[in-house]
């Protein structure tokens, strides 16, 4: 053992060792004095300390506000437009409960002090008023009426469908990592089925390849890209245990459930580049966080969304080659797709495709 | 009938139809150290069984905490006292990903289980049930006795699994597949999950026969004119938690059932399209859900929280009532709110669900079920400051630990509203909000709870009191540090920061708290000690502490304190008191109190 730790330990036991003599010399005091002094002595402090707690307290919660507000996500507009209901409904659900909760807690500690025992009062035998019990029945249950009111309404809007021209893209989670794909240009997924998962050849999502749908799709590590201010509707799947896509920019969280097929959809209101300038941070990244304890890896499990403009979506687009060249070319050279050599036309082609689905 | 009435005054006396009391005095003395200590049948040792275990998983459970948040609070540094301690799963003194998850896993479970669970209602309803309905024991004393010991089994196994090769169960306290059905996608998920499944299903058997002995004494053996709305609100509270335990854990056991045959039976109720990394390989199973766990889980799960805070919340009812010398305010209100609680408990588990694919119409039935439990606590909330109002308030340690439950349980209700909004729920789900949120409300308030029944009760477990000076540093110094530590965490909950991270560092979202996370360990560390100062307390009280000279040192109106100072078995020596009335009469007509005992008077005003 350390020379520190054997010292912090000393430390410990010689706090304990001195406040176990002051308790025992105090209730000796006590005796001494009287129990009756001791203990209106000891209630006056105790009460004291009450409504010094409640004070500090209270000044406590406007000086850690002061101090975490700003790194909170509160303190820049949310990235997506659900991202935006959801900060109404906070800032909403913050009004009621802060009220309610600086008004109980005052009533508490000030009641405690103000209450003490004192020789000269007696209580006060009350022990039921049915109209203040019924006030603070209905009271709160117009408040929450309140707030499942707009809770609801919003939560409508948010898993409501996706509009149909969202840009669709699919995430898969994984130990410990996160697999994205994208429709190729007939805008279709193709099939997939897990037992035909074969990493070695580079099939990391069992795509059916005899699915011509499948052929054109794009498979992905990198990072997601979405476009600003387009819907994007996100398919989430899972290929071993529970993950969950955490988006915390955006505000929006869905678990990735192996077996049963997840959605989500928001809209992007800034790219990248533009929240770095928001948040004043250079490195800014849209990071995907894995929300749902998954493994011993759960920490480090992270994604990466790049919300860029429609011209940049394009670009990025072109430079995507399917997964079907890398997994079936090499071991079977005869089949090859559509050569690859005219890339110029091919970007065309996917622009054209991205742009049409953007018009509609 | 008139005779009963001078006995009550007197419980020491005795009459001569009290022979077979007397005879069972004679059994009393040739107890051995085996039947009085091991394996009692009194309900009042298997209370003090019940709370010594609790405690010693308390302190366990709260070490592992303190050695994780180090971890949280210094991830770049390394403690060779570590290694000490935890070996090769703490190699340089930083632990390993393995050993974090364990630990977070086992606090969890401890704590909501074995501690706040077996420890709190195991020992307040195995030692308040029988004094304070006037019974001798409970209706079953030996199935009483088998709750214990299924209990002590169900510890041993889960201790048992800290030392086996691929470590305990790390897969965290809610222990969802596929993660905890394969070992495959982690360590803690091979043996470490058996043992744990096993222990459960010991914990689950211990809970039933304590709950279905708690339920059946309290609907049968209240002594004569013990009405049930005479009952003060701790039965009313630990019946309640009883009945919701009997109707939920054999759901949560079922689950684990399911879990166990997938695991080695090769079905495939929760596994289906998995294929794992590790060893390259496609799972064969098919159809199952693996949200249907979920359900079977927090069908228990929710009803849990309530079961670990209902005990509490009466226990603070009566300390609170006693200690400002007034009645609790609106007693019939209290108890509805009470019942109105055990129902919806069952009716808003999915509220854990809003982000598992859960169908968006099924989740908002669950948010407006949710938000209605408000509507009870609120008027909990109201009643206890209304019976603080205009009272003559003493404070003892377990009226400051009342005290502090209220204000606790105020501010982690409030976060739960943001909670069961499944709007807010998208946003503040699995992160340090959550965390927050239940630590406060059902953590640290259960313990205030359970601390204030400790303070309150143990001059009626021991004959002594504990030592007040160490009494109020342990309650000043918990209630700060509580505040301290999981107020700063709803800031880091709102900045999306994820729970089960052992290291932030990596992350641009979410590394900007890590001289909170030192802040926040430290403090950790300081509590914990305190709570080690609480137990060095309550032991040597227990041998050194001031001895009770009166037999009713609260000038409390309930029964236990009718019995003698230190009750044998059997509770009273001559016959059962006789209730004349409700359990709240303080300050009434003048009076200081009066106790339930006393006959009411032609004169006495009505209330």
């Amino acid at each position: 053992m350390s020379t520190t730790a054997i010292f912090l330990l000393a430390i410990l036991a010689l706090g304990f060792l001195i406040t176990f003599q002051i308790a025992k010399a105090s209730e000796y005091v006590s005796i001494l004095k009287g129990e009756k002094k001791a203990f209106e002595q000891t209630n006056k402090i105790n009460a004291f300390l009450l409504v010094a707690f409640l004070v500090l307290g209270l000044i406590g919660v406007y000086w850690c506000n002061k101090l975490y507000f700003g790194r909170t996500l509160m303190a820049f507009p949310a990235a997506s437009d659900h991202g935006e209901q959801i900060d109404k409904m906070m800032y909403i659900t913050i009004a009621i409960t802060g009220f309610t909760f600086v008004l109980t807690q005052i009533l508490l500690f000030w009641f405690s002090f103000k209450y003490q025992h004192s020789e000269k009062r007696k209580a006060y035998y009350y022990p039921h008023n049915t109209n203040w019990e019924i006030l603070w029945t209905t009271v709160p249950a117009i408040a929450l009426c309140v707030l499942v009111g707009f809770g609801l309404y919003y939560w409508y809007q948010i898993t409501g469908d996706a509009p149909k021209n969202a840009l669709q893209v699919e995430i898969t989670g994984k130990q410990f990592g996160w697999i994205y794909r994208y429709p190729g240009k007939d805008n279709t997924f193709g099939k997939k089925y897990f037992r035909n998962i074969d990493e070695t050849n580079s099939n990391d999502l069992g795509l059916i390849w005899d699915d011509k749908a499948a052929q054109d799709d794009i498979v992905t590590t990198e990072a997601m890209y979405i476009i600003k201010d387009q819907p994007v509707r996100i398919n989430i799947f899972s290929r071993d245990v529970i993950h969950d896509v955490g988006l915390a920019h955006f505000r929006m969280k869905m678990d990735a459930v192996p077996g049963t097929p997840t959605t989500m959809y928001f809209t992007p209101k800034y790219t990248t580049e533009e929240m770095k300038k928001i948040t004043g941070n250079k490195n800014f990244e849209y990071e995907i966080a894995c929300d749902q304890m998954c493994g011993n890896g759960h920490y480090g499990m992270k994604g990466l969304i790049k919300v860029v403009t429609p011209a940049e979506f394009v670009l990025w687009r072109a430079k995507q080659k399917p997964k079907y060249t890398d997994a079936v070319k090499p071991k079977d050279p005869g089949q090859t797709i559509p050569a690859t050599g005219d890339t110029t036309q091919k970007t065309v082609a996917v622009a054209n495709t991205v742009s049409a689905a953007l018009k509609n | 009938m008139s005779d009963g009435a001078v006995l009550h005054g007197h419980p020491e006396v005795r009459t001569t139809h009290e022979v077979h009391h007397d005879e069972h005095h004679v059994h009393h003395h040739q107890e051995t150290f085996i039947t009085k200590y091991v394996f009692s049948q009194d309900h009042k040792m298997i209370a003090k069984q019940f709370l010594i275990t609790g405690m010693i998983w308390g302190v366990l459970g709260g070490l592992m905490s303190v050695i994780f948040r180090l971890q949280i609070g210094y991830p770049d540094q390394s403690f060779p006292i570590l290694e000490q301690i935890l070996g090769r799963w703490a190699k340089g003194g930083k632990i390993t990903a393995d050993a974090y998850y364990a630990l977070v896993t086992m606090h969890g479970t401890v704590l909501v289980f074995f501690v706040l669970t077996g420890g709190l209602s195991g020992t307040f309803a195995n030692f308040l049930i029988p004094l304070q309905i006037g019974a001798r024991d409970m209706a079953s004393p030996f199935l009483n006795m088998l709750s214990y010991w299924f209990f002590f089994t169900a510890s041993i196994v889960m201790l048992s699994s800290f030392f086996v090769q691929t470590g305990p169960f790390s897969g965290g306290w809610t222990a969802y597949p596929p993660l905890s059905a394969l070992g495959d996608a982690s360590p803690g998920s091979k043996t470490g999950m058996d043992l744990w499944i096993t222990a459960m299903a010991l914990f689950v058997v211990s809970s039933l026969l304590g709950g279905l002995n708690y339920i059946s004494t309290v609907l049968n053996m209240r002594t004569k004119g013990m009405s049930m709305t005479r009952l003060p609100l701790t039965i009313w509270a630990l019946f309640f938690t009883a009945v919701l335990g009997v109707l939920s854990f054999p759901v949560l056991l079922s689950g684990f059932i399911l879990l166990l045959f997938d695991r080695h039976a090769g079905t495939s109720f929760y596994l289906s399209d998995i294929y794992m990394a590790s060893t390259q390989q496609a799972l064969p199973n098919e159809g199952g859900s693996a949200i249907l766990f979920q359900h079977l889980f927090w069908f228990l799960g929710h009803p849990e929280v309530y079961i670990i805070l209902l005990p509490a919340m009466g226990m603070v009812s009566e300390v609170l009532s006693t200690n400002s010398r007034k009645p609790i305010f609106g007693y019939m209100a209290m108890v509805g709110s009470l019942f109105a609680i055990a129902i919806l408990a069952f009716l808003v588990w999915a509220h854990h669900m809003f982000v598992s694919g859960l169908n968006p119409f099924l989740g908002s039935v669950f948010v407006l079920l949710t938000l209605l439990i408000a509507i009870p606590s609120a008027i909990k909330v109201f009643n206890w400051i209304t019976t603080l109002w205009r009272g003559n308030i003493r404070f003892t340690p377990g009226m400051l630990f009342a005290i502090g439950f209220v204000s606790l349980f105020i501010s982690g209700g409030l976060t739960g509203i943001f909670l069961g909004n499944s709007t807010l729920d998208i946003h503040l789900h699995d992160t340090y909000f959550v965390v927050a949120h239940f630590h406060i409300v059902m953590g640290v308030a259960s313990f205030f709870g359970m601390f204030c029944g400790i303070y309150h009760w143990f001059p009626k477990m021991y004959g002594r009191y504990l030592n007040n000076t160490m009494a109020y540093i342990h309650f000043w110094v918990t209630m700060i540090g509580a505040y301290l530590i999981f107020w700063p965490l709803h800031y880091a909950g709102l900045a999306g920061m994820p729970r089960r991270y052992l290291d932030y560092s990596s992350w641009e979202s979410f590394n900007q708290f890590s001289d909170l996370n030192k802040f926040i360990s430290t403090v950790a560390m300081i509590v914990f000690a305190v709570q080690l100062m609480f137990i060095f307390n309550f032991f040597y009280s227990i041998f050194k502490g001031r001895k009770v000279v009166t037999q009713n040192p609260w000038g409390s109106t309930t029964l236990e304190w009718t019995a003698p100072i230190r009750p044998g078995h059997g509770n009273w020596p001559g016959e059962i008191p006789e209730v004349h009335r409700w359990a709240y009469d303080y300050g009434k007509d003048g009076r200081e109190f009066i106790p339930q005992t006393e006959p009411v008077n032609p004169d006495e005003s009505k209330h």
